[in-house]
């Protein structure tokens, strides 16, 4: 770690050098790591930025609200139950604890050659020095999204339920508030892995908004990985779904533990639209998500693992009392 | 009402260790203390070419930079512990620019605050001139030798090629087993201090008189002028057993700058600096009659250790040993590569030599279409096949039918995949655990008051076993009075010596002495002496020559029984059943229920014993389906050095555990009938949890861990 001066910011104000501090359960760990070294860093968990809300418009979510406090909101596990659940089933109660909603969507990579700074060759820490998961120690690591630059998976959950509902996020910058979709905010590596999102230096996530749908209060996370709690994701599937009978009307998917950004699955979501939901039209639909599935060894059962969460999602979405 | 052995107590250190009573190494905090930070290098094979220490001196309150430019010289060479040293790995830090591991100590920054320490760690340029590394089994480069060119005897008798090749039935399989850290929370943590000329250290140990005799020998001093404090130990596994490297560097470090060094590595250093379980390739061929009986029994093992230290694991040694079977062949080979020196970890031969020979037990009871359980009972012997000698106690068989009735598996369907619960399946699994029997010369005083108090004061370890409360309960009964009227005093090499904590033997060992000592202050009691009687004893177990004591008190073990020597074989035995769920889509298993029934001769102290054993089992589970170092093949790097991405069981991982222990009276084993259990409990559990896999699956899993992957197809 290297010396960085600290500061509390009193308002949503532009800081472009200054690195933001809510939860610090990633910024303080790479930080340690020596993976980030802010010169600045602005304390701005005395902002008024935390609260749920939901009205008829939808789901609001302050960016300061810890992971834990949303996960057990007993109106948000109603009807919004994959927001819900992707936080419950993330990390552990003591980081849910810690977490703020702003920082959990950009929570870097777990890929351990962007953490360890001994290895040269990671572009998206070291610009152009190449890929050293490609070829390497990649179980964890994405096959959907990826470039020959860069094959870091993206880690969190709940970005996948932000995705698939089609949320807001609201941002404070140099030129003041705006807000867009969310899906927007996170960009494929392509040839610069060093730029994980479209936020400019300085700018503050400050909220969600997650709006109100027919297919919010069926929908579900399902998250697969090696042990029952405190793991990352294999694979994972956000799932929304309205029904008509058997039939889909609406359905909205998203997919984590296999991609470098949250990946929303728009031609499964048209395999499924107006057909009947059952085993063989979610097959179709799983094999139309990972059309695009590039593996690179470790890595190589993830297209066949992410199939099967997806059938089962959708088939467990199914028999949702919704 | 006196306590005694078998009484159900309480840790009598539990409250101190709940409420940041106990001290330990890593809380230890001196006046005028310095702060060293390590630098680790970022290769595996190769040299130091350069260092620029410019940015890190210039960090304010920065003291040293320690590295083989100033310290070549200052740590003597000392013999690896196999070969009757101290040392865990010959392998000496800042002695020379030569790399032989990822993660090599190249550097070590002293300062006046922690922070300072390691910003300049972080500072220090270290140019190296890289060589290709071999990694490990599949790589360029290994060197292959057999274990037996360094003295292991490979067990044999018959001729089990010719009755592999006759028999009826027989099945051939490889297995792996992976590297595996033991990550005990407290970290490697040292603190150097010269008082006077002697030396104070700091650190958590498992065998305290071997670091102080190892240190000394290391930095050229008398051992008497080294004093190890060690009274409670955050987990150590086998960890703590042997010297690491580091501790001479921090004291030379201590020595040159006059002041106390202390020195916490990270969690991720953690995985270089000290040991690790070796990973291992073994393959089995197993031959028997349509009965079951054992014909053939062929084990043969490649075990991954470091270029200069020929560690080996050895399992051999148990598998041979544990049925009835006429022709046995086995071999260990050691395969050299770029790796730091592997040592002990928790049931070091047996978690990953039987699960492999379980594992194959499993694939034989298949091909014979007989209950596993049955096949084991089939083969249970009450003398080891190698050289005939009998076991002192054997009650596998009483494990095997305790463990059966709790579990019920008497409803299991032997077909794979006919079980399941909704969207499960789900699978049954046993395997057999054996763990040998070690007792080791020790010494100990024990001191009663008039007032009915006793103090116990030995240079045993309680690395969270529960020794203090074992120990006690002994000199409770000896002394015939209430175990809150004892004082057990441990891990201080001032102290009389007492063996290392492994291999199971703590209890046995020192009970036994504790006992001797009490017996004689009760005859002098008897004889009228009056006043406080302190007495000092010593026990040599049978079959270790009397220089034993004199050995340990020169930190050199000597531990007796054991499967292999004497005129008997000792062991304790178990039996695990394993009731996993594997999802049947995306093949995720878990393990909802487990039962262990263990016959592990007299049960010192239960509640402990119940801990250890259920400690273990979950131990083992994480050992079946989480546990594995990950290694960069192009780099021979470990990649998931952190206790986040190198997975055990979590507590959502472990649902209904029962240990069951059986009454077992052994008078052969040792004066008190004391068998070790801190290791039984996760032998077999690793290829009960596969087998089980196999009846949900049919999938046959033989390599671990045993992961989604495996399970897809």
């Amino acid at each position: 770690m290297r010396p960085f001066s600290y500061m509390r910011a009193d308002a949503p104000k532009a800081d472009a050098a200054a690195s933001f501090l809510a939860g610090g359960t990633t910024l303080l760990d790479l930080m340690k790591l020596d993976v980030l070294r802010p010169e600045r860093v602005a304390d701005i968990n005395g902002l008024a930025l935390s609260g749920v809300r939901l009205d008829a418009h939808g789901l609001h979510l302050g960016a300061l609200a810890r992971m834990s406090e949303v996960a057990d909101h007993a109106e948000v596990k109603r009807h919004y139950p994959v927001v819900a659940q992707s936080l419950m089933l993330a990390a552990s109660p003591q980081i849910r604890n810690m977490a703020s909603l702003g920082g959990n969507v950009l929570q870097r990579t777990r890929c351990p050659y962007f953490r360890d700074t001994s290895y040269t060759a990671c572009n998206k820490r070291n610009p152009g020095s190449g890929c050293s998961a490609i070829g390497g120690v990649n179980r964890l690591q994405a096959v959907l999204g990826t470039s020959e630059a860069c094959i870091a998976a993206y880690p969190g959950d709940f970005a996948q339920a932000l995705v698939v509902l089609d949320a807001e996020v609201e941002v404070q910058g140099a030129q003041g508030r705006r807000r867009m979709r969310f899906a927007e905010l996170h960009v494929a590596p392509g040839q610069a892995p060093q730029r994980e999102t479209t936020l400019q230096p300085g700018d503050l996530i400050t909220g969600f908004s997650v709006p109100a749908g027919a297919w919010t209060a069926r929908s579900l996370y399902l998250k697969v990985r090696d042990r029952e709690s405190y793991a990352f994701a294999l694979a994972s599937a956000a799932v929304a779904l309205q029904l008509e009978g058997e039939t889909v009307r609406e359905v909205r998917i998203a997919l984590g533990g296999v991609a470098t950004v949250p990946w929303r699955a728009h031609d499964a979501e048209a395999e499924l639209r107006g057909k009947r939901l059952d085993e063989a039209s979610a097959t179709r639909a799983a094999a139309a998500a990972f059309a695009s599935a590039q593996t690179h060894g470790e890595n190589a059962f993830k297209p066949e693992l992410g199939r099967r969460t997806l059938v089962r999602a959708l088939l467990q979405a199914k028999q949702m009392e919704a | 009402m006196p306590d005694g052995i078998g009484t159900d107590h309480q840790r009598i250190d539990g409250r101190a260790k709940v409420t940041g009573g106990a001290r330990y190494a890593s809380d230890v905090m001196l006046g005028n203390v310095a702060h060293a930070w390590l630098v680790t290098s970022a290769i595996a094979r190769g040299h130091i070419t350069g260092m620029d220490e410019a940015a890190a001196r210039a960090v304010p309150g920065v003291l040293e930079v320690f590295s083989h430019r100033n310290m070549h010289g200052a740590v003597a060479e000392t013999e690896f512990f196999a070969k009757g040293g101290y040392v865990g790995s010959t392998i000496r830090p800042l002695e020379s620019d030569r790399i032989w591991h990822d993660g090599q100590i190249v550097a070590m920054v002293v300062a006046d605050t922690l922070e300072a320490a390691r910003e300049a760690a972080f500072r220090l340029q270290v140019e190296y001139r890289e060589e290709q590394p071999a990694a490990g089994f599949d790589a360029a480069g290994v060197e292959v030798k057999a274990a037996s060119e360094g003295g292991f005897e490979d067990p044999e008798v018959g001729d089990a090629d010719r009755a592999y090749g006759n028999a009826e039935v027989k099945i051939e399989a490889e297995y792996s087993t992976p590297t595996q850290h033991h990550n005990p929370i407290e970290l490697f943590t040292t603190t150097a201090h010269w008082v006077g000329g002697k030396l104070e250290l700091h650190e958590g140990s498992q065998f305290v008189h071997g670091l102080k005799n190892g240190v000394a020998a290391q930095l050229g001093i008398d051992p008497a002028d080294v004093h190890v404090v060690s009274p409670f130990v955050g987990g150590a596994f086998g960890s703590r057993g042997s010297l690491t490297q580091r501790t001479a560097l921090v004291a030379e470090a201590a020595r040159r700058l006059g002041r106390p060094v202390k020195l916490v590595p990270t969690r991720d250093q953690g995985f270089t600096i000290a040991t690790y379980r070796a990973e291992t390739r073994q393959k089995v061929k197993l031959a028997a009659g349509r009965d079951g009986k054992l014909q053939a029994l062929v084990h043969e093992g490649w075990e991954v250790t470091s270029r200069p230290d020929p560690y080996k694991v050895g399992g051999t040694a148990t598998t041979a040993r544990i049925y009835a079977c006429p022709n046995v062949r086995t071999k260990v080979n050691l395969v050299h590569a770029d790796r730091n020196t592997p040592g002990f970890m928790r049931s070091p031969p047996e978690l990953p030599y039987m699960f492999a020979l379980e594992s194959a037990m499993d694939e034989l009871a298949v091909a014979l279409n007989m209950d596993p359980v049955e096949l084991r009972r089939v083969n249970d012997t009450q003398r080891e096949p190698i050289k005939g000698l009998p076991y002192s106690s054997r009650n596998l068989v009483g494990c095997l039918d305790a463990g059966a009735k709790a579990f019920g598996w008497e409803r299991r369907n032997p077909a794979p995949r006919s079980m399941r619960q909704g969207e499960w399946l789900v699978g049954w699994g046993m395997a057999t655990s054996i763990y040998p029997t070690h007792i080791g010369a020790a010494t100990a005083r024990v001191t009663l008051l008039p007032s009915g108090h006793a103090r116990v004061q030995t240079a045993a370890h309680d690395v969270g076993t529960g020794a203090y409360t074992a120990i006690g309960l002994a000199a409770a009964e000896g002394l015939g009075v209430s175990l809150d009227k004892v004082a057990v005093e441990l891990g201080d090499s001032d102290l009389p010596p007492a063996p290392v904590a492994g291999g199971s033997n703590t209890t046995a060992s020192v009970c036994n002495v504790v006992m001797k000592a009490c017996d004689e202050i009760r005859a002098r009691r008897a004889q009228g002496q009056q006043g406080a009687i302190e007495v000092y004893a010593e026990n040599v177990p049978e079959g270790l020559p009397p220089e034993a004591i004199g050995k340990l008190y020169q930190g050199r073990n000597a531990l007796g029984g054991g499967l292999e020597g004497g005129k008997q074989a000792m062991a304790a035995f178990g039996a695990i059943f394993v009731e996993v769920r594997v999802h049947e889509r995306t093949r995720e298993v878990r393990v909802p229920r487990a039962v262990g029934a263990f016959a592990a001769g007299r049960i010192v102290s239960p509640r402990q014993a119940h801990s250890q054993l259920t400690g273990g089992m979950i131990w083992g589970i994480g050992a079946a389906l989480h546990e594995t170092t990950e290694i960069d093949h192009r780099t021979a790097r470990y990649m998931n050095d952190n206790l986040s991405e190198y997975l055990v069981p979590v507590n959502a991982d472990i649902q209904q555990l029962d240990v069951i222990m059986l009454d077992e009276r052994d008078s052969q084993a040792n004066p008190l009938g004391i068998k070790g259990i801190g290791e039984l409990g996760n032998v077999g559990t690793n290829a009960a949890v596969a087998n089980a896999v196999f009846h949900a699956t049919g999938t046959r899993p033989r390599h671990l861990p045993v992961r989604i992957e495996q399970l897809l197809g």
